[in-house]
C-alpha cells in the first residue's frame, strides 16, 4: 500500500466528448428530431445562400458607367456605383461636399468620445453635442454665413438627409422628451394630465398621420403669408412624435431610481430643480442609454417615411432613382443597397446598446 | 412641538413665491393660460388662412359623391358612393390587413422566438440571422422590396406561377379558388358551432372533475377530434355541398375565384415579417425571464417535459410576454398606415390622400384619420390589458 502525496495528473476526456466531432453530436446531431431539424436547416440555408451569393457576389457585374456594363446574369452594381455620391449626399452641390464631410467627420469624433469609456470630460462633450453641434452643423450645411454659400434644403438628400433627419430629432426630443418625463410624474395635477395626454396623442397615432399633419396642417396654423420649409415641417413633426417616446424611456429610468436619493436631496435643502438636475437625472440618464439608443435606432428606420411628404432620403433617392428610364428594372440592386447601408447603421447601434446593457448591468443576473 | 411652534412664530411668513402649494398653483395657472394662448393663436391664423383660401370648415364634405375607384372594397362601393363610405371602406381594409397581420407575427413571431431558443445550434442560428437581418431594415423599405422588386417584377398573367393549376400568381396579384356554398351548407357552420360550445364545456368539466378527483381526460384532443371531426362528418354526409371556383385564364386577365391584389400581398407579408422579428425577440427574452429553478422544481416534481412547459413555463413567460407584445400589435396597426407608399387602400391612403387632396378638407380629414388610430390603439391595449390582469400573478 503506498500513499500518494501527489496530485494524479488528469486523464484527458474521453475522444467522444472533446473535439469537433463531439461538438457536432451534441449541438446538431443529438437526436432523430434534432437531426432532421439540422438537415432541414441545412437545406433551407442552400437554397437561400446559394442563390443569393451567385447573383450578388459570382456573377455581379461591378464595374463600368453606363447600362450596356450589365451582362443581366447577375446583380448589377454599376448602377449603385455610378450614383453613389446622389445617394448619399442628395443634389448637394459637388462643390460644397467637403462641408457635409466635415460634419459627419467632427460628429462621428464627438460620437465616438462619447462611446468610449476612457476618455475624460464626458459631460462637457456631451454637452457640446446637444448644444454646440447643431448650430454648428446647421452653418456648415445650410452656409450663409463666413463665406459659405447657401444650400437650399431642397438640394439635401440621400444618407445624409437621413442622417440629418435622425439627429435632429434626437437631439430636439431629448429636451422635450425630458421635461415631459418630470411632468408626468408631477404632483400637479394639471401639469401631470397635460403630459400624460400629449404623450399619449403622439404614441397612439402613426408616424404618417403626424407627417401629414406637418406638411398639410402646419402652413395653416402659421400666420397669414408665412410660409415654413418642408425641411423644417418634416423636422416639426419628428420631433414632437419622438419626444412622447423618449419621455416615456426617460420616465422608465426615473421610475428606477429610489425614492430615497430624491429625498436625501430635499432634507439638504435643494431646490426642485437642483434635485432633478444633479442628483436624479444624472443616475437615471445613465441607465437610460441603452432605451435611448433603441429608439435612436427606430427614428433612424422611420425616416424613411419622410419620402411620402416628398423629401428624398437614403430610400426615397432609391426610389427615385429607380424610376430613371435608362436604369430601369434595377429595383433589386437598389434596395439591397439602401438595405444594406440602413442594416449596417441599426445593427451596429442595436450591438452597441447590448453592450450597455451588459456593462450597466452589474447586479445579480439570472 | 414646542420648539418648532416657537420657529414658526419667531420669522416673518415666507414670501408666496417659496410657498409650495401656492407656487404650485400659480404655475398650473401659467401652464393653462399659455395652453389657452397657443391654441387661441393657432385658431385665429387657421381661420385667417381658410377664409384667404376660401375653404369652408365642416363635415359636410362626408355626404358629396367620392368619384373615384377603390382597388379593394370589402363593402359594396362604386364611384358614386359618398366621401363618408371611403371613410368606412378605407378603415375596414386597415382593419383587415392589420388583423391578418397580427395573426401571421404572431405565429411566425413565436416559431422563430422559440426556435432562437433550440438546442440545436444551426436552428438557433438561423432564427437569430432572421431576427437580426429583419429587425434592422426599415419597414418601408421592405414593403417597397415585397411589392416593386417581388410581385411587381412576377410575370404577365399569360406565365403567371401556377401552383397545382388552382392557384396563380402574375403581376395582377394571386388567384385563389373560391368555394361555392349550395343550399345545405348552412348545417356545417352550425355542426362547428357545436363542436366548440361542446369542447368548451367539456373544459371547464374536465377541469373541475380534476381537481376535484384527480382524474383527467385529454381533454385537448378529445376537443380536436369534435372541432374538426364534426363538420368533416356532416359534410362527408351532406354528400360536400361546395363546388370551388377555379380561377381560369380568359383573354388578358383571370376570372373567378378570388383575386389578392399585389398590393396587400406585399404590405401583408412585410408587417408579418418585420413585426415576428420583434415578436420572436420578446418571446425570446419571456421565456428566459423564468428562472430555472422553476423548471428544475417542476422536473423533480417528475412533471413530464409538456407539462413542464404547459403548467410551469408557459403561463409564468405569458405574464413577461404580453405587455411588449401588446405594444408590437399597437405598432403593426400603426404601421399599416405604410400602405398609402405602395398604393393599397387603407384609411391613410384613400381617406388621409385622395380625399383629403380632392375637397381640401384638410383639418377635418386628419382629425378623423388620428381620432381612428388612437380609438384602436385604446381598445387594444384595452383588451389586452383586460387579458393581462387575467394572467397576472395573484398576489396577496
Amino acid at each position: 500500500m503506498t500513499i500518494q502525496y501527489k496530485m494524479i495528473e488528469a486523464r484527458p476526456a474521453p475522444s467522444n466528448t472533446v473535439g469537433p466531432v463531439a461538438w457536432l453530436r451534441a449541438n446538431l446531431f443529438s437526436g432523430p428530431v434534432n437531426t432532421i431539424f439540422t438537415l432541414l436547416g441545412l437545406y433551407l440555408l442552400y437554397l437561400l445562400l446559394v442563390p443569393t451569393i451567385q447573383w450578388a457576389l459570382i456573377n455581379a457585374d461591378w464595374v463600368g458607367t453606363t447600362r450596356d456594363d450589365c451582362s443581366r446574369e447577375g446583380a448589377c452594381w454599376v448602377f449603385v456605383s455610378t450614383r453613389f455620391t446622389q445617394f448619399i449626399y442628395g443634389l448637394y452641390p459637388r462643390s460644397q461636399i467637403w462641408r457635409v464631410d466635415v460634419t459627419f467627420a467632427v460628429f462621428v469624433g464627438m460620437i465616438a468620445w462619447l462611446m468610449i469609456p476612457r476618455l475624460p470630460f464626458k459631460r462637457w462633450v456631451a454637452l457640446a453635442t446637444l448644444v454646440a453641434f447643431p448650430v454648428f452643423a446647421y452653418v456648415m450645411l445650410y452656409g450663409g454665413h463666413f463665406g459659405l454659400p447657401v444650400v437650399q434644403t431642397h438640394r439635401w438628400g440621400g444618407l445624409m438627409l437621413t442622417l440629418v433627419l435622425a439627429v435632429v430629432g434626437m437631439v430636439g426630443a431629448l429636451p422635450i422628451g425630458i421635461l415631459l418625463a418630470l411632468g408626468r410624474r408631477s404632483q400637479m395635477p394639471i401639469v401631470k394630465s397635460f403630459c400624460v395626454v400629449f404623450i399619449e396623442f403622439w404614441r397612439g397615432v402613426p408616424l404618417i398621420t403626424v407627417l401629414f399633419m406637418a406638411s398639410v396642417m402646419l402652413p395653416l396654423f402659421m400666420p397669414t403669408g408665412v410660409s415654413v420649409d418642408r425641411l423644417i415641417r418634416a423636422f416639426i413633426g419628428i420631433t414632437l412624435f419622438q419626444s412622447a417616446y423618449m419621455a416615456e424611456v426617460i420616465r422608465g429610468g426615473l421610475q428606477a431610481i429610489p425614492r430615497g436619493q430624491e429625498e436625501a436631496a430635499a432634507a439638504l435643502g435643494m431646490s426642485y430643480w437642483m434635485r432633478m438636475g444633479l442628483i436624479v437625472l444624472p443616475q437615471a440618464l445613465k441607465m437610460m442609454i441603452p432605451g435611448i439608443v433603441n429608439t435612436f435606432i427606430s427614428l433612424f428606420k422611420d425616416t424613411t417615411l419622410v419620402m411620402i411628404i416628398g423629401l428624398f432620403d437614403l430610400l426615397g433617392i432609391v426610389q427615385a432613382a429607380l424610376s430613371d428610364s435608362r436604369w430601369l428594372g434595377f429595383a433589386l440592386e437598389g434596395y439591397v443597397f439602401a438595405a444594406f447601408m440602413f442594416w449596417i447603421f441599426c445593427f451596429s447601434m442595436s450591438r452597441y446598446s447590448q453592450y450597455l446593457e451588459r456593462k450597466l448591468h452589474t447586479g445579480h443576473k439570472r | 412641538m414646542s420648539v418648532r411652534s416657537k420657529a414658526h412664530s419667531l420669522g416673518p411668513k415666507p414670501p408666496f413665491w417659496r410657498d409650495r402649494a401656492k407656487r404650485a398653483l400659480i404655475f398650473q395657472a401659467l401652464l393653462i393660460a399659455a395652453v389657452i394662448a397657443f391654441l387661441l393663436y393657432i385658431i385665429g391664423n387657421t381661420q385667417a388662412n381658410l377664409a384667404a383660401r376660401g375653404i369652408t370648415t365642416g363635415f359636410g364634405f362626408l355626404e358629396r359623391t367620392a368619384g373615384f375607384g377603390i382597388g379593394q372594397t370589402l363593402i359594396e362601393y362604386s364611384s358614386q358612393s359618398t366621401y363618408g363610405r371611403t371613410f368606412v371602406v378605407g378603415l375596414l381594409n386597415t382593419l383587415l390587413v392589420s388583423a391578418l397581420g397580427i395573426v401571421a407575427a404572431t405565429i411566425i413571431g413565436f416559431i422563430v422566438g422559440i426556435a432562437r431558443l433550440s438546442p440545436n445550434w444551426l436552428i438557433a442560428r438561423l432564427a437569430s440571422g432572421y431576427i437580426e437581418i429583419f429587425r434592422n431594415i426599415p419597414l418601408l423599405l421592405q414593403i417597397f422590396f415585397w411589392y416593386f422588386a417581388v410581385l411587381r417584377a412576377m410575370p404577365g398573367p399569360r406565365d403567371s406561377l401556377a401552383f397545382g393549376e388552382v392557384i396563380f400568381l402574375n403581376v395582377r396579384g394571386l388567384f385563389l379558388p373560391e368555394p361555392l356554398f349550395e343550399s345545405g351548407f348552412g348545417l356545417i357552420p352550425l355542426a362547428f358551432g357545436i363542436a366548440v360550445v361542446a369542447s368548451i364545456a367539456l373544459t371547464i368539466w374536465n377541469k373541475r372533475r380534476h381537481e376535484a378527483t384527480g382524474k383527467r381526460l385529454p381533454a385537448g384532443w378529445i376537443s380536436l377530434a369534435l372541432i374538426v371531426g364534426l363538420p368533416l362528418f356532416i359534410l362527408v354526409a351532406t354528400g360536400v355541398p361546395v363546388t370551388w371556383d377555379v380561377p381560369e385564364l380568359r383573354g388578358f386577365n383571370f376570372r373567378g375565384g378570388i383575386t389578392i391584389i399585389p398590393e396587400f400581398l406585399a404590405l401583408w407579408l412585410a408587417l408579418s415579417i418585420y413585426t415576428a422579428s420583434f415578436i420572436a425577440e420578446i418571446v425570446r427574452s419571456g421565456i428566459q425571464a423564468i428562472s430555472h429553478g422553476q423548471t428544475e422544481a417542476a422536473q423533480a416534481l417528475s412533471l413530464p417535459q409538456n407539462l413542464v412547459l404547459r403548467l410551469v413555463v408557459v403561463p409564468q413567460a405569458l405574464r413577461v410576454i404580453i405587455p411588449p407584445l401588446t405594444s408590437q400589435y399597437l405598432n403593426l396597426i400603426k404601421n399599416s398606415s405604410l400602405a398609402t407608399a405602395i398604393g393599397y387602400p387603407d384609411l391613410v391612403s384613400v381617406f388621409a390622400g385622395t380625399t383629403l387632396n380632392q375637397t381640401g378638407q384638410a383639418i377635418e380629414v386628419i382629425a378623423m384619420t388620428m381620432a381612428v388610430y388612437l380609438t384602436i390603439s385604446l381598445l387594444v391595449s384595452m383588451f389586452m390589458n383586460w387579458f393581462n390582469a387575467r394572467v397576472a400573478l395573484v398576489e396577496r
